[in-house]
């Protein structure tokens, strides 16, 4: 009886992750498809399988627009890292006074809706010339993923015991070998997560990249919308392209979804 | 509580040396924290200053020759027009739903994962993948793909059991971006709730039914308090996420039907009405509602926020 | 500082190294005699045809080269015009919208080419439609050349009406239409496609004819807003009703692309929308139904023509330094050779249409667009930007008005129509909510 129920039970849950799954799933299925029977209804579920589509995409720039995003991920995480590190420490280990108040601020950054402030950052911009430049994207990147970044990272430092430091500190350690030596390694998974985290967001990012950027610097996301055809089928070229898209994450996700469910279970405790 | 600790009794020499290392201290904390500090004043509140001396101007980018001072003209128009506070209810319908759906299902994928089961560990892999799926991607297939009213697979479904056809953006534009926030974050939810059930002890758990506490018993007066924490950080980080939702109002439902929300119609006053004035008053007045609402749920739900996050 | 050194050299190192990666398939400048013109268009099928020709005038000017910078067209609109407005000079020429040209042309933003053009006997300028022609000139200045034009007209499936024993007639009323429409529509099949999906340039431009044929329009001469007229909100309601009981399903997501696939794979008996659809719809790689598509005039009411009026035209931004050059390439796209050099290289029903009245002469086109060629020339020569509708209007321009407020206008009325599409409100209610907006844009042109 107790078998058979939890039976029932694993059943029941396979069918809800796969109708879950499945609009990814069929995303995948349909860039391996001919435009035709992409459009077919109803749908084919047995087709040959092509390349093309991925051939398409490649031809029309696609390693181009990903490279850009490479390029604003990557570049946003290192420096998101560098500033976050050094500031949740300070913010844990050796507090300050007004601690909430910092910590509120740069919360309360990312609260900001971007849309109210994208228009002024438009305008400086533009002044300056930096519109459809990578490295004011890469900056923006930053600015966004800095308030969550800091605010997880200090709940992991906050785990590390006080005695482990204070006996660094006897034994004459400095600051730079007390946070490399002694507390990064024991962050270290939290570390990992918040730059999966920081990764992703920057990755995924449409808004801003869709207003300020147009033909040097723009990513993935907002050239994803030009496969959108207004001359005839385009189903299975977006998928494919969409496919090309979503992959780096969902690796990286994949691969380190134990870091990234310790780092979040850690960032919510404290 | 140990770098702020009062002076020892007795010697007014330790006191001081303690004292002098506080304050060294702080020194340091100081310059650990103020490049991100700066960093972030500069990306964020400079833009936001820029947005204030903007609200005060008449200026349209396409008339160039007629910028000129006009007081509180814009806020006039955003509070005396229907624009912002039907936006500022589309947005709460959309994200407050969203934020429940999600808690609610996520907390239903991580329990149904808490336990063992053939393929346990592909069946988590598999439900994380929407919140790692790119939201335009994920916009762009689920319009084409999933709910055309043509090829879209989920009206052929539909159809498939002998249901009607449903025009997912023209009758359930709410709906539809609400089940794609849903669909998109509920694996965030279900990742932290996952972390919370399994940090519960298992010891205790069953010394409890042991002791002859139905499940449902165990679960409200054991799993439920022990998750209040991971729920709430759950809470407060998709609606961070989710308030700024922007890609699937872009790319289907163009901002019709109640989907305005903030994000986009700050979008649009900025980028198709052309109005700077106008755009920058928007975006000032949502700014201050969103910091007000926010710091209050902040403060009253967070310790951090009350203790100031001692040890 | 607690990043070592090495950490921050190898995070500098990644980033500029990442930059230099990035730079690398950047655009490159002009290097010694040769000038290198930086051109922004939209990323449409005729102007592909034009970057892969583009090898054809670099090899007759060996002392120009030509960088094509593609982008969507909300893309472009942006792009273009805060370089434009700026004075940033990226462009040397931009592809700009027939809404855009005049308002552009005023501020001083675009090169005045009318002498230019006018002297040159081989470019013949006076081949160009006048109507076309006509929305690209502010005071006798013409700021632009088209590339390609088009109007809207009424496309059907003969065979559909066939087997109805239907009849459509060249210069169709709506009324008749919306018969048509009725009578063809079956469970899977719509009897008409119309453009649903909100925006200015979606939804609007469609619904703004049809208006204008009723007898509406957005403002009178005086600029006073015209949205809650008994014509305009009798021709909305006309378009609503006819898509609530014939046209397809979930038409708010439904623009020109969703129209196209679903006349293609026979889902709808009729199809309202650009002329420049039907060398698409007669390709028998991406159309099931090419060969078999009737063509009729845009449907009317109390007016003698109906049909909307839009171009894709070449420009020179005032800021650009090579003002020489660019004419030079602007000439060679939009002249009498290159069309005959796309017909010959690419296939004659590629040749852009819609610009040159000589198009419809080579005998090659005739022959390759015989089905929608001739009404097309038809209809564009038919059309009056000066006045569409019934009454005198204080701008020149069809399914626009070329004041910097309509495209939030345009939008905004659109998405309250769209409420409308979807029974969520009245059209009434829907178009006097417009009123107040088109209103206050109104006053501005006072």
């Amino acid at each position: 009886m107790r078998s058979l129920r939890s039976a029932a039970l694993t059943i029941f849950t396979w069918a809800l992750v796969l109708m879950f799954f499945f609009p990814i799933l069929w995303m995948v299925f349909t860039a391996f498809k001919s435009e035709l029977d992409a459009s077919s209804i109803p749908p084919k579920f047995i087709v040959d399988l092509t390349l093309s589509q991925f051939e398409d995409a490649f031809n029309r720039g696609m390693g181009f627009y990903l490279m850009n995003s490479l390029i604003a991920s990557v570049g946003s995480t290192i420096i998101v890292l560098m500033l976050a590190i050094p500031a949740a420490y300070g913010l844990s280990v050796r507090p300050i006074t007004k601690v909430k108040d910092v910590l509120f601020f740069f919360i309360s950054t990312r609260f900001m809706p971007i849309a109210a402030i994208i228009l002024p950052i438009f305008l400086i911009l533009k002044t300056i010339g930096g519109l459809d430049n990578i490295i004011a994207l890469v900056l923006l990147y930053t600015a966004i993923n800095l308030p969550i970044a800091i605010w997880m990272m200090r709940s992991f430092f906050s785990e590390v015991p006080l005695e482990i430091i204070e006996a660094a500190q006897i034994d004459g350690a400095n600051l730079r070998i007390e946070l490399t030596r002694v507390v990064l390694p024991i962050v270290l998974p939290g570390i990992a997560a918040v730059a999966l985290i920081s990764f992703i967001f920057a990755w995924n990012e449409y808004f801003i990249a869709t207003l300020i950027t147009t033909v040097d610097a723009r990513t993935a996301p907002p050239f994803l919308v030009s496969f959108v055809d207004g001359r005839g089928q385009f189903l299975a070229v977006l998928s494919a392209a969409s496919t090309l898209a979503v992959l780096p994450v969902i690796i990286a996700g994949w691969a380190a979804q134990k870091q990234l469910v310790r780092g979040l279970a850690m960032g919510a405790v404290k | 509580m140990t770098t702020t600790a009062p002076p020892q009794q007795g010697s007014i020499a330790v006191a001081h040396a303690a004292h002098r290392t506080a304050k060294k201290k702080a020194r340091v904390a100081r310059r650990l924290v103020l490049p991100a500090l700066i960093f972030s004043i500069v990306l964020t509140q400079i833009p936001f200053l820029v947005a204030i001396v903007f609200s005060t101007l008449e200026w349209n980018q396409l008339r160039p020759d007629k910028i000129h001072f006009n007081w509180f003209a814009n806020y006039a128009v955003v509070f005396t027009g229907p624009d912002f506070f039907s936006s500022l209810i589309s947005t709460v319908t959309i994200t407050g739903s969203s934020v429940v759906l999600s808690l609610v299902f996520g907390l239903m994928f991580a329990l149904l994962l808490d336990r063992k089961f053939t393929g346990q560990a592909l069946a988590r892999t598999l439900v994380i993948t929407p919140f790692l799926v790119m939201p335009a991607a994920a916009a762009l297939i689920w319009k084409w793909s999933m709910l055309d009213a043509n090829v879209g697979m989920v009206n052929w479904g539909l159809n498939l059991v002998g249901l009607p056809s449903i025009s997912w953006n023209t009758d359930l534009p709410v709906l539809t971006v609400i089940m794609m926030l849903t669909w998109q974050y509920t694996p965030f939810f279900m990742l932290i709730l996952l972390a919370g059930l399994q940090s519960q002890s298992k010891e205790i758990l069953e010394a409890a039914s042991v002791d002859g506490a139905g499940p449902i018993r165990v679960f409200e007066s054991m799993t439920l308090p022990h998750l209040r924490q991971y729920i709430e950080i759950a809470t407060l980080l998709g609606s961070i996420m989710m308030l700024q939702v922007f890609d699937p109002i872009a790319i289907m439902t163009k901002g019709s039907g109640g989907t305005k929300t903030l994000s986009y119609l700050l979008y649009e006053r900025a980028f198709i009405g052309l109005d700077v004035g106008q755009a920058a008053a928007f975006g000032v007045v949502t700014v201050v509602i969103t910091i007000v609402t926010t710091s209050i749920i902040l403060r009253s739900l967070f310790s951090v926020f009350i203790d100031g996050g001692k040890r | 500082m607690l990043v070592t050194k090495r950490t921050l050299a190898i995070g500098a190192g990644l980033v500029v190294s990442a930059l230099a990666l990035g730079g690398c398939t950047a655009p490159g400048s002009s290097s010694g005699d040769v000038v290198t013109l930086t051109l922004a268009t939209v990323n449409n099928p005729q102007m592909k045809d034009m970057e892969e020709l583009k090898g054809e005038f670099e090899s007759a000017h060996p002392d120009i080269k030509i960088n094509f910078v593609q982008m969507e067209e909300g893309d472009l609109r942006a792009a273009v015009t805060n370089d434009v407005a700026t004075g940033a000079g990226q462009y040397d020429i931009v592809t700009v919208g027939a809404y855009e040209v005049p308002q552009w042309g005023q501020l001083g933003w675009l090169t005045d080419l009318t002498d230019t053009l006018a002297a040159d006997e081989e470019y013949d300028v006076d081949d160009l439609l006048p109507a076309v022609r006509t929305a690209l000139t502010v005071d006798d200045k013409q700021y632009a050349v088209p590339f390609y034009g088009e109007s809207s007209f009424l496309m059907y499936n003969k065979e559909m009406f066939a087997d109805a024993g239907l009849e459509m007639p060249n210069n169709p009323s709506w009324q008749e239409v919306a018969g048509f429409a009725k009578e063809l529509k079956t469970d899977d099949r719509a009897g008409i496609c119309l453009r649903g999906k909100p925006g200015w340039g979606d939804s609007f431009a469609p619904i703004t004819t049809v208006v204008q044929t009723f007898g509406g329009n957005w403002y009178d001469m005086d600029w006073n807003a015209q949205v809650d007229s008994p014509e305009f909100v009798e021709g909305v309601q006309f378009y609503v009703d006819l898509l609530q009981d014939a046209g397809e399903a979930d038409s708010v997501s439904v623009s020109f692309t969703e129209c196209l696939n679903l006349v293609s794979q026979e889902k709808a008996a009729m199809w309202y929308d650009a002329t420049s659809a039907a060398g698409i719809l007669e390709d028998p790689d991406s159309s099931g139904v090419a060969g078999n598509v009737g063509y009729a005039h845009a449907p009317v009411v109390e007016t003698a023509e109906s049909g909307w009026l839009w171009s894709w035209n070449l420009a020179i931004p005032s800021t650009t330094k090579n003002v020489d050059e660019a004419t030079t390439f602007v000439k060679w796209a939009t002249s009498k050779e290159y069309q005959q050099l796309v017909g010959e290289t690419l296939g004659w029903t590629r040749v852009p249409p819609g610009a040159r009245q000589s198009t419809y002469e080579i005998p090659e086109y005739k022959e390759a667009a015989a089905a929608f060629g001739p009404i097309t020339l038809e209809i564009m020569n038919a059309i009056d930007p000066v006045q569409p509708g019934v009454n005198p209007q204080p701008w020149v321009g069809v399914q626009y008005v070329t004041i910097p407020e309509f495209q939030d206008v345009g939008n905004q009325v659109a998405q309250l129509v769209a409420d409308a599409i979807a029974g969520r409100s009245t059209v009434a209610e829907a178009l006097a909510k417009g009123q107040v907006i088109a209103q206050a844009a109104g006053d501005k042109q006072k």
